[in-house]
């Protein structure tokens, strides 16, 4: 199996801890990626709400790349995959793509409108299988309670994301958890909003949705809370310790990047994977691990 | 069908425990074809009168039947039971952020107090036309998917910021201001709300919005509140209400990307609150440096991607108006 791979800007930025995690879990499994290259930010939905046409250009782009290469695309980040799913529906109007095809013209590509990205998470369910997984699962991590975070991009809107035709996406996350041998901690919370888009617009509130989730997960037990959201990473780890500043109580809930987690049963150590980076300390979770 | 309707009751009235929610379980025999509306009729007409719910049209017209349905709020006359049932079990809530008068039935006194806070009423500014306002019939089309509201309040019970922020105008009033400022008749004698986007540019407002989607998901009827707050953001900045974290942090962020290709994520924090404003830039400084002692900062010098001169030719080939400042290469992401 071979992908064009599509990190995105967090995974080698804020959370670099991502992206090696990443490598390491595929080059376990068997699957080759090979990164695109001069590949661009999918504008987070940033760019969009200022110029939807300069943002789903970048992604044709990218787009296009992956097809020179004759390869399917995978991200590790849940945004990316939103966004790039969000603009790639926009593209099934010939008229759009049109346009969009006599922007990328003069660096010769070309966007057929055929491309399916897709986040590692649905390619380990979709086209790796879960069965393949599981024998590779050398650790299962029978004493950790670990809670789901998907954050908003990969399960919203769900027409753009293909969930009529993929129902188990909604699940997928669930599905990894106790294929790794943790048990489930299901809550609510776990398709809400990490509050990192507004955390230069409205900390207060950005804050209020940290403290929210991780206390909840928290207070129900869990060890830790896995998320193939690099952004929600960002705010649910860098920024707990403010976030339970502002709550008035202690949280300490360790937040793992799916590939660790993944990394972690299949026998991978914290240090490798990159646990030593995270601000919320995981050494609760490595001491419980160690201990059985 | 045999199904267990799980309900989520509370009496906030009652002397006894049902003051606080509670969950009670119907098992019910329903048509295939039975709404979930259908279910709860039946159970309030069969089996227990005391349970409180808000239905009339069945239709999916009147917008009085939202409530929150395994978890996320829709119609229940717009929800067919057999499609959402898991395990055998539906579970159904009041819907969420307005406080529960009974079981089902939620105050919508905050709903209509945002509706209000809008002005959701035409204002022409200048000069009133001598006859008729005369609209482009495309103009009116676009604005009859925003019209299509029936006020049901589903997109406000998912809302992720009305959740932890009740001061926050939300999806359907922003919804209803946008309305206003895509309407032709609204605004200055180019149809520019000004007034309108001024005042939604402040806090509470357009710029509050996390983009988290539920809304859109939510609504059952197409008006896609979110993507109207997205609209108007564009609009503000337009109209030059642009100086404020939200519109700095958009503009930035676009600028990083269509200069170097990728997102300068160390810069991006800097630019939106302002580059002056160092009470809020040393609020960052403890996050900065337990991600610093963790080897998390990105990049001081950051990198343009292989080829960015293609990026940047995209970049201004893209930019909606000539008026529009072209990327140049003296930009601060140099």
């Amino acid at each position: 199996m071979k992908y064009a791979f599509f990190p995105g800007c967090v995974s080698q930025g804020g959370a670099p801890e991502l992206y090696p995690a990443a490598r390491m879990v595929c080059d376990r499994m068997g699957i080759e990626l090979e990164e695109i290259t001069g590949w661009t930010c999918t504008g987070a939905g940033v760019i969009q709400e200022k110029n939807q046409l300069f943002g789903d250009t970048l992604n044709a782009r990218n787009f296009a790349k992956a097809e020179q290469m004759g390869l399917p695309i995978m991200t590790i980040c849940s945004t990316c995959q939103g966004v790039m799913s969000q603009a790639n529906h926009r593209m099934r109007n010939p008229e759009y793509l049109a346009e969009i095809n006599s922007h990328l013209a003069e660096e010769g590509l070309e966007y057929s409108g055929d491309s399916e990205p897709k986040h590692l998470l649905w390619i380990l369910i979709e086209d790796y299988g879960l069965d393949r997984l599981g024998a590779l699962i050398t650790r299962p991590l029978n004493e950790l309670k670990i809670a789901p975070f998907y954050g908003c991009y990969i399960v919203r809107p769900t027409e753009a994301l293909d969930i009529a035709e993929h129902p188990e996406r909604q699940q997928s996350l669930e599905m990894l958890i106790q294929l790794l041998g943790a048990t489930l901690v299901d809550f609510e919370g776990k398709t809400r909003c990490c509050g990192f888009p507004i955390l230069t617009i409205n900390q207060r509130n950005s804050m209020a949705m940290v403290g929210k989730h991780t206390s909840e997960v928290k207070d129900l037990g869990a060890d830790a809370m896995v998320t193939p959201c690099p952004l929600c990473h960002l705010n649910l780890d860098g920024f707990q310790p403010k976030a339970a500043s502002q709550a008035r109580r202690s949280i300490d809930l360790p937040i793992l990047h799916m590939p660790q987690l993944i990394g972690l049963a299949m026998g991978m150590s914290p240090n490798e994977l990159g646990l030593k980076r995270h601000i919320v300390s995981t050494g609760p979770l490595e001491v419980k691990m160690r201990g059985r | 069908m045999d199904v267990t309707i799980r309900v989520k009751r509370q009496d906030p009235e009652a002397q006894d425990e049902r003051r606080r929610p509670y969950w009670q379980e119907y098992p019910v025999t329903i048509a295939d074809n039975a709404t979930v509306l259908d279910a709860l009729i039946q159970i309030r007409e069969d089996d227990d009168g005391t349970l409180s719910l808000r239905c009339s049209c069945r239709s999916a017209i009147c917008g009085s039947c939202a409530m929150r349905i395994n978890g996320h709020a829709g119609l229940a006359c717009k929800t067919i039971a057999n499609t959402v049932v898991q395990n055998g079990v539906i579970t159904v809530e009041p819907a969420g952020v307005m406080p529960v008068v009974k079981d089902l039935v939620v105050n919508f006194d905050m709903f209509w107090e945002k509706i209000e806070a809008v002005d959701p009423y035409l204002k022409h500014m200048g000069q009133e036309p001598e006859g008729e306002y005369i609209v482009s019939n495309d103009a009116m089309l676009h604005l009859s998917s925003v019209t299509a509201c029936i006020m049901c309040g589903a997109c406000v019970s998912d809302c992720t910021v009305l959740e932890v922020d009740p001061t926050f105008l939300g999806p359907a009033a922003l919804a209803k201001a946008y309305r206003f400022t895509a309407d032709p008749r609204d605004g200055d004698a180019e149809g520019v709300s000004m007034e309108r986007l001024w005042g939604l540019s402040e806090p509470t407002g357009i710029w509050d919005c996390t983009r988290c989607n539920e809304c859109v998901q939510a609504c059952p009827k197409g008006v896609a509140p979110m993507d109207r707050i997205m609209a108007m953001r564009e609009q503000a900045i337009q109209a030059g209400y642009d100086n404020n974290n939200g519109a700095r942090h958009t503009d930035a962020f676009t600028e990083s990307v269509g200069h170097s290709g990728r997102l300068d994520e160390l810069r991006l924090p800097i630019k939106s609150v302002g580059m002056m404003n160092l009470p809020a830039l040393m609020d960052y400084m403890p996050v900065a440096f337990r991600a610093m002692r963790r080897g998390k900062m990105p990049p001081i010098m950051h990198q343009n991607v292989e080829n960015v001169e293609a990026v940047r030719r995209i970049f201004n080939r893209t930019q909606p108006e000539p008026a529009s400042p072209q990327v140049s290469n003296n930009s601060p992401f140099g």
